[in-house]
């Protein structure tokens, strides 16, 4: 059963060929046997995903199911869910259980989807190969010695053992596509405000966005079109109307123009990666694409724009921890300064702090215009070069990440060299664009992963260029040895 | 350049961040590599560039002026280590 | 050497909104502990703010009072400290683009001089909450309630000069934000209060000394007495041949005196970017000249107005006006008892004030309403009642006893205006004080007034006096 897409899964309930009690059952025992190798998740909460089951199948038999209804999926613990545990993979929400269902996590259960857990990251979602979970590191499963990427790390390794059918993800500077390609699934991270953040912890406000990892991009489109919408709770949330992406699929034209920006092969790109993603483009262009080189003369930029922008957000998004309402909270109660210090000393770790302190010193007196509105400046550069680059071509093209999975370890001691990992994918974020990464190869029997970027509002045209592509190629249906 | 122990200092008070002794050497050397690795920014020529705060060009939404919230402090405060009277508690604030 | 004194008031107005600014919780006052904090007055991870749309109104209401210029494009920052009462650990405020900003009001001086005071900006923000600071065993308490209450921050110049003129520009905003329907301007429950700016400077100085800032003032005598206390600390200061530190400074009110706060703002650091979670506020010029049309009749203009309609002086034209409900009772009154507007004036300033005052009880809840205090001058008018007998009149309206003719009726008020009537007690009180009278025809004209008095307690009052007067001189004269 793991091995069927969400798209057949939803064709087999529909047939009723098997159940979602016996589908989520199945799924469960997946990661209860298979699980613990992997540490993708930080909660699992099997007796709450039977009874959903349960649910979903009288749902089922009342003749009201979505396509959705009884598929068993997993929430990055970012996202708030009542009465279950939401920990962000800090210690500071180690027992936290929020009051509230996020938006996104309230839409898919409407669907009628099963949650199975909750899925370790990087905590607060700051890192790039889920090492920063406080909740150990999580595990690449083509090869349990490397990462799997981060910071949805847990959410990306759960699909590609098939631990469940599909996650969620959030996107700040690459969180979900990098993770993907890493793991050889497809991530996908739509327009800045297509998917509501209400609900989803906030690392940088201006850049995070909720997304999807799936086994395909036809499984994108269809969990993306119950969790895309207007939401009155979130002043960023868009109101355009939200098309049904699955059918669309079949609508997208191949007759478009892919921009391939050179700058994206640059020497930092392992050149087997390179060859992958090459390959990649020419099946594009044997599918009817054409192909164009494009420059994006500032991109070069994303990377230090975005360790200014997103740690200045953050160190202001994460003064809210102070265990006063909730979260950890220090054992002093003399002295407030000493408290407060020692609460949040305590319950972040050491990439947070890097994150806070960081953000800080960007905003300081003195530092603010050399910092942090410079960094803004540059933003609006890299979105007018991105915007310039659509003037010629419908989407971009190029690797989502310069090398297949790392050692675990092997960059934490070097915060830059890990923040470099990141490079192809900070840019569409800085300008809000939706983008994606499919499978498109092997390396060394790792994943790598193909980057398609399109303008604001262009899921529909991403999405259907994917499926095409997954369609002409099967490297979205290899399965990780020991998980097949 | 490096950033110093006294800059540190600075930042650990104002974001209210205990960084205990043992941890400084290695939290100063790696934000002093994290700084350089910004300051690339400063070759970018920004003349005349309007700053972006946001990646879209909207407005903000205003919302009609309603109560639609209601007395749940019971619920809420579940998550809070120290409530009395209904009240958070907090080491003594001093003015 | 001479001081002169130079202050800048920033105030605080709360908005009088039903629901948060950025919430949808009641801002209703005196709720139980946090009953009134939802997720996003606590700050819950992952919740976010939606501006209340009326915030925006008032604020452009406010500007277009005070001559501001809007703007049509705001921006809300956040301002990052840490407080136990400010939940997220920022507080969201516009900073560099603030909705209003530029204007002025009149101020009229003791001596009846007219003097602007510039206004910088006004803004939008949340209130915190409130730190208890009771015996918690030495602990705090933190009551969020009025966190994400919506403010508006009122930033005047530095034009004031004495304590005296910061009360009465601070009066005259308070009015003003009343006339407006912008803020209930309740100062005993914190929505109305104010930071004051204090510095001083040799006379004849043109650039400004070190300042001190006097925080969370909030009624208008405290705002005087620690102005000038602050100004007496500072002139010691510098004539000790001390320096002023820039600090932020509590006036306390039981020793009058004015003490630097220990905590907070040490590094006054607030790194203040635009927040993420709000786009920028757009107004459309269209709407704020619809706004602009349907502002009410102001203070100033009234004022000019009730001393050309009613021939008031300027003082009874500015009592009636500092608040509208009081001129628009007045104006009622007026409206249906036309013919003395100066005596409506004087019964509005007089009676019925001072019954106010003693009940404690705002004009919106008087327990005479203009329409039965027009009735009681209009009985004064048509000589039913002497204006004597009306105060008794009164008093009986205010009690509930029935309207005004049947209090007349019950009590048998109306005026004697019966010639024969009249003319009976006269003859009475001539018969019974023979004495006097022999004295009066003597040539001691003055016992006049001693004869009306005995004629008018003989009828109770309710002799007509004019009638009274004309008689008596008419059998006093006979011999």
């Amino acid at each position: 059963m793991h091995t069927r897409t969400l798209a057949q899964l939803a064709e087999d309930l529909a047939a009723k060929r098997f159940s979602s009690v016996e589908l989520t059952r199945h799924h469960l025992d997946r990661i209860e046997s298979q699980g613990d190798a992997l540490n993708a998740f930080i909660t699992v909460t099997r007796d709450q995903a039977l009874a959903e089951a349960e649910a979903a199948d009288r749902r089922r038999a009342a003749g009201h199911a979505t396509p959705l209804t009884g598929i068993p999926i997993a929430h990055k613990d970012i996202f708030c869910t009542a009465d279950v545990k939401t920990t962000c993979g800090s210690r500071m929400l180690a027992n936290f259980v929020a009051p509230y269902d996020a938006t996104v996590v309230s839409r898919l259960r409407a669907a009628g989807a099963v949650m199975l857990g909750k899925t370790n990251m990087d905590e607060f979602a700051m890192g790039s190969s889920n090492e920063t979970s406080y909740y150990g590191a999580v595990r690449n499963p083509w090869n349990t010695d490397l990462v799997p990427g981060g910071s949805s790390g847990g959410s990306a390794a759960a699909v590609a053992a098939r631990l469940c059918t599909a996650a969620t993800g959030t996107d700040t500077g690459g969180s979900i596509r990098q993770p993907a390609a890493l793991t050889g699934v497809t991530g996908l991270k739509p327009t800045y405000g297509r998917v509501s953040r209400y609900g989803m912890i906030a690392f940088a406000s201006s850049l995070d966005q909720a997304g999807t990892l799936t086994q395909t991009a036809e499984d994108a489109a269809l969990m993306l079109s119950v969790m895309a919408g207007f939401d009155p709770r979130d002043s960023t949330s868009l109101e355009d109307p939200v098309p049904d992406y699955r059918q669309g699929l079949a609508e997208a034209s191949a007759k478009i123009t892919i921009g391939v920006p050179k700058n994206f092969f640059d020497p930092g790109l392992l050149p087997a990666n390179r060859d992958a993603v090459q390959a990649a483009l020419a099946v594009l262009e044997a599918q009817g694409a054409t192909l164009k080189e494009v420059e994006l003369p500032n991109v070069h930029l994303s990377v230090p724009t975005y360790y200014v922008v997103a740690p200045a957000e953050a160190s202001s998004n994460l003064s809210r921890f102070d265990g006063i309402r909730f979260g950890h909270r220090a054992q002093e109660t003399e002295d407030l300064t000493r408290y407060l210090m020692r609460t949040r000393g305590e319950g972040f770790g050491a990439e947070v702090k890097r994150r806070i302190l960081t953000g800080t010193y960007v905003l300081s007196a003195g530092y603010y215009d050399a910092y942090y509105l410079k960094a803004q400046q540059v933003r609006q550069l890299i979105a007018q070069d991105f915007a310039a680059a659509f003037a010629q071509c419908d989407l971009l093209a190029g690797p989502t990440t310069p090398t297949p999975a790392f050692p675990l370890g092997q960059k934490t001691d070097d915060p830059v060299a890990m923040y470099l990992n990141d490079i192809y994918t900070i840019g569409a974020p800085l300008a809000g664009l939706p983008a994606l990464s499919v499978p498109c190869g092997l390396v060394d029997g790792l994943p790598v992963g193909l980057q398609l970027i399109g303008p604001h509002f262009s899921e529909g045209p991403l999405l259907g260029a994917a499926h095409r592509f997954q369609q002409a190629t099967d490297w979205h249906q290899r399965l990780p040895a020991g998980f097949e | 350049m490096s950033l110093t122990i006294d800059e540190l200092n600075r930042l650990t008070e104002l974001a209210r961040l205990e960084i205990t002794s043992p941890e400084v050497p290695d939290v100063l050397a790696k934000l002093t590599n994290i700084v350089a690795m910004v300051d690339q920014l400063q070759a970018a020529d920004t003349d005349d560039v309007l700053p972006m705060a946001h990646p879209l060009d909207r407005q903000q939404r205003l919302r009609p002026d309603e109560v639609t919230e209601s007395d749940q402090h019971e619920r809420y405060q579940r998550n809070a280590g120290m409530v009395e009277r209904d009240l958070y508690l907090v080491p003594k604030v001093i003015e | 050497m001479q001081w002169e004194l130079v202050v800048g008031l920033e105030i605080h107005a709360q908005l009088a909104t039903k629901s948060k600014i950025f919430s949808g919780a009641s801002t209703r006052y005196g709720a139980a502990p946090n009953a009134q904090a939802c997720l996003v007055d606590l700050g819950y991870p992952g919740v976010l703010p939606v501006l209340n749309g009326d915030v925006v109104t008032m604020a452009v209401k406010f500007g277009l009072a005070t001559g501001c210029a809007i703007a049509p494009r705001s921006v809300f920052a956040r301002k990052n400290y840490f407080y136990p009462d400010l939940p997220k650990g920022y507080q969201i405020s516009q900073y560099e683009l603030p909705i209003v900003q530029g204007g002025s009001l009149d101020i009229v001086l003791e001596d009846g001089q007219v003097k602007t005071i510039g206004i910088t900006r006004a803004h939008l923000e949340e209130d915190a909450g409130k730190s208890l600071h009771e015996d918690f065993h030495g602990m705090t308490g933190i009551d969020l309630n009025r966190a994400g209450t919506p403010l508006l921050e009122i930033v005047s110049e530095p034009d004031m000069r004495s304590a005296a003129e910061a009360v009465a520009y601070m009066r005259k905003v308070h009015t003003l934000v009343r006339y407006l329907e912008i803020s209930d301007g309740n100062m005993q429950e914190g929505s109305f209060r104010c930071d004051a700016n204090v510095s001083v400077r040799p006379k004849g100085e043109t650039s400004l000394g070190t300042r001190t800032e006097l925080k969370n003032l909030n009624s208008f005598r405290f705002v005087e007495k620690a102005i000038q206390v602050e100004a007496e600390r500072q002139i010691d200061v510098l004539e000790d041949g001390g320096r002023i530190v820039q600090e932020t400074r509590l006036y306390d009110a039981d020793h009058n005196e004015t003490r630097p706060m220990r905590s907070k703002e040490e590094a006054n650091d607030y790194r203040y970017f635009p927040d993420p979670d709000l786009l920028p506020v757009v107004v459309d010029s269209a709407w704020v000249e619809a706004l602009r049309a349907q502002l009410p009749e102001l203070p100033d203009a009234k004022r000019a107005r009730f001393m050309d309609q009613y021939d008031l002086s300027a003082y009874d034209a500015g009592v009636l006006t500092a608040q509208r409900a009081v001129a628009d009772y007045y104006e009622a009154v007026v409206a249906a008892a036309p013919d003395e507007p100066k005596v409506a004036a004087n019964w509005v300033m007089g009676e019925l004030t001072a019954a106010l005052n003693t009940d404690n009880l705002d004009i919106s809840a008087s327990r005479v309403s203009a329409a039965q205090l027009a009735e009681l001058l209009r009985r004064i008018a048509d000589n039913t009642i002497s204006g004597k007998i009306a105060k008794q009149v009164f008093e009986a309206l205010w009690n509930q006893e029935g309207s005004v003719d049947e209090i007349i009726q019950a009590r048998g008020l109306r005026q004697i205006t019966d010639v024969g009537a009249i003319e009976a007690l006269v003859d009475e009180v001539i018969a019974n004080n023979p004495g006097q009278v022999a004295e009066y025809r003597a040539g001691k004209q003055k016992l006049l007034g001693f004869f009306v008095g005995q004629v008018m307690k003989a009828s109770k009052g309710k002799a007509n006096p004019g009638q009274v007067n004309v008689l008596l001189k008419e059998k006093l004269g006979e011999a």
